[in-house]
């Protein structure tokens, strides 16, 4: 066997001319071994992963659902039981692609696995769109194993499919960049778990999960609108029932700018080698 | 033939000020098995770390087969495979999947990268346990899988960073010939060991780099040319009770059946042993006492390290 292989993967040029490393094709490779290793990993421990988030849904559903919802009745019109689902859905799309971005990429870190990726030709954006599409994946999967349990509990309908798949989609980006930033800063394992327990939870529960700002004092009702999230969530529910405490356009204003810095930021940190290279 | 690398005023200061490299310049000719010897904390690893785009440089220049590192990364990072020193892949994965993983990285189907990786995995004696999880393996096993995964995309330099640590010695020859014959076939190949009969065995260059320095860059036969004494042991078939005048710099009973004689350049050891065949001593078997690389390495590292300090002095 040769020890060498003549691959098209490879742009071949010699001494003094310009060279790229991976071809269109190699990219394409490349992105995709990334992105199967991702799911392959998840769900190697779906108990971990995709498991837990149905039971917590189905208990949310049962307690908030069928013993406190029929005291609280109605919400814009629609029962409380399915005023909740679209902000539980959200909710694991949210945890479940941050949690994938910043475990993975913490743990390849941690291992120093990192480094096959940060031999390889792979070009930074390439890697970021790799561990973004993981956590995609998982965000995407979670959000549909959720949507199942939820079938069993409540009455579910879609008021627009391209908003309902264009906020599930744009979210699950999102926060995987978050996930991706927080991991490539986190030198310990407490440091994967301090955003999403602290940030990410209260701001998720206080941005209109388990009811609508309407219901709020005045006061309450402004701050709200400080909380990004709110406008997600918003977002979704308009698609699956048509309200929302928010203008629609709204909510893709705060996903597209979000997503817009949150990726210059992490492209910035994997140039400068952040937490990366010596 | 080209050179596969070239550094020029190579120079790395850490955060925190620790400066490991000062300005090295090195040159590796294509096809070549080259050693980079230094004691811990030489900058050995820095030197690889930035050939591998692992490590930032501070200043510098480096070009790997005519390409500059800085212009053209992605394409030399293509041209390279490295095998760490520490295990550094995902022991939670199949043992194939770390390389084909691996082949993926460097754009190759997953198909190909399969193909390759058996083909790899076979050689190294890993194909029976390709399926079973990477962490099972025993640390040799760990090593060789590290150097399947460096070929996987058929690199032209494969820089191999302590490949035989902790590696029993039967298995390290195994390696030997490996590397010596993926080498033949046109690899070239960068090697940094604390096993320095490892490098005299395997490598016709050598450079050793002390404190971020070069301080001696040339062939392997140059360099143990360099060296003035040698000093053998010698096994008396009978007690000898005492030692004749022979043709050496030095001479000792290290017990009544051991002997040693230092010999500089220019004095054989015939001449020993006809001395001691004429005084009725019978020579069993004998050996070189000290390891010639090591006792180069040794003093190339000292006189430096004196040089240093004696700048240093006010």
């Amino acid at each position: 066997m040769s020890i060498r292989s003549e691959s098209d993967a490879f742009d071949h040029q010699g001494p003094g001319e310009k060279a790229v490393g991976l071809t269109p094709r190699g990219a394409w490779n490349a992105f995709m071994m990334l992105l199967t290793r991702e799911i392959l990993r998840f769900g190697r421990i779906w108990v971990q992963t995709v498991l837990p988030p149905m039971i917590m849904t189905a208990l949310y559903f049962v307690v908030f659902g069928h013993l406190i919802g029929p005291r609280i009745g109605e919400i814009d019109g629609v029962p409380y039981i399915q005023y909740l689902v679209p902000g539980l859905i959200l909710m694991s799309v949210i945890t479940q692609s941050y949690a994938n971005s910043v475990s993975s990429f913490f743990g390849a870190k941690f291992a120093r696995h990192v480094e096959e990726l940060l031999v390889s030709p792979m070009p930074n954006w390439l890697i970021i769109v790799g561990y973004v599409a993981g956590g995609v994946a998982r965000g995407l999967t979670v959000g549909g194993a959720v949507t199942l349990v939820a079938l069993l509990f409540a009455e579910l309908s879609v008021h627009s499919v391209l908003n309902l798949f264009g906020v599930a989609l744009m979210t699950s980006i999102l926060f995987a960049l978050g996930g991706l930033i927080n991991a490539v800063y986190a030198t310990h394992f407490d440091h994967i778990s301090i955003v999403p327990t602290f940030v990410l939870t209260p701001l998720t529960y206080l941005g209109g999960v388990f009811y609508s700002i309407n219901m709020l004092s005045e006061f309450w009702q402004q701050a709200s609108l400080y909380n990004p999230i709110l406008y997600i969530i918003n977002g979704f529910r308009y698609a699956m029932l048509g309200i929302s405490d928010v203008p629609v356009w709204s909510t893709y204003a705060i996903l597209a700018v979000g997503i817009v810095i949150a990726y210059l930021y992490v492209l910035r940190l994997f140039r400068n080698g952040i937490g990366l290279r010596g | 033939m080209s050179n596969a690398v070239e550094i020029y005023e190579l120079e790395k200061t850490y955060e925190g000020g620790t400066h490991a490299l000062k300005g090295i310049e090195l040159a590796i000719a294509e096809g070549d098995f080259f050693a980079l010897l230094g004691p811990n904390g030489a900058g050995k690893s820095t030197t690889i770390g930035i050939l591998c785009s692992l490590v930032n440089k501070t200043a510098g220049s480096v070009r790997v087969f005519g390409h500059d590192l800085d212009r053209d990364r992605a394409w030399v990072k293509s041209q390279i495979g490295v095998v760490p020193q520490e295990f550094n892949f995902n022991q939670f994965e199949p043992v194939e999947e770390v390389v084909i993983n691996q082949g993926g990285f460097y754009g190759m189907t997953r198909k190909a990268a399969k193909k390759r990786a058996h083909e790899l995995l076979k050689q190294l004696g890993l194909f029976e346990k390709r399926e079973g999880m990477a962490r099972a393996l025993s640390g040799g096993m760990k090593r060789r899988l590290m150097i399947a995964r460096a070929l996987v995309h058929g690199p032209r330099m494969l820089i191999l960073d302590e490949p035989t640590a902790g590696v029993d010695i039967e298995l390290r020859r195994g390696m030997w010939d490996f590397l010596t014959q993926i080498n033949k076939q046109g690899t070239t190949i960068i090697l940094t060991t604390h096993y320095l009969e490892e490098a005299e065995a395997l490598c016709r260059n050598i450079a050793i780099i002390n404190e971020g320095r070069i301080v001696e860059h040339s062939s392997m036969r140059n360099l143990l040319a360099k060296l003035s004494q040698e000093t053998f042991v010698l096994y008396a078939r009978e007690p000898v009770e005492s030692l004749p005048e022979m043709p050496v710099v030095g001479s000792r009973l290290i017990d009544d059946e051991t002997i040693e004689v230092d010999l500089t350049r220019g004095q054989e050891l015939t001449g020993v042993f006809d001395v001691l065949r004429g005084h009725g001593i019978v020579i069993e078997r004998m050996k070189n006492k000290t390891n010639r690389l090591e006792e180069l390495f040794l003093r190339l590292v000292q006189d430096d390290d004196a040089a240093i300090n004696a700048e240093e002095r006010p």
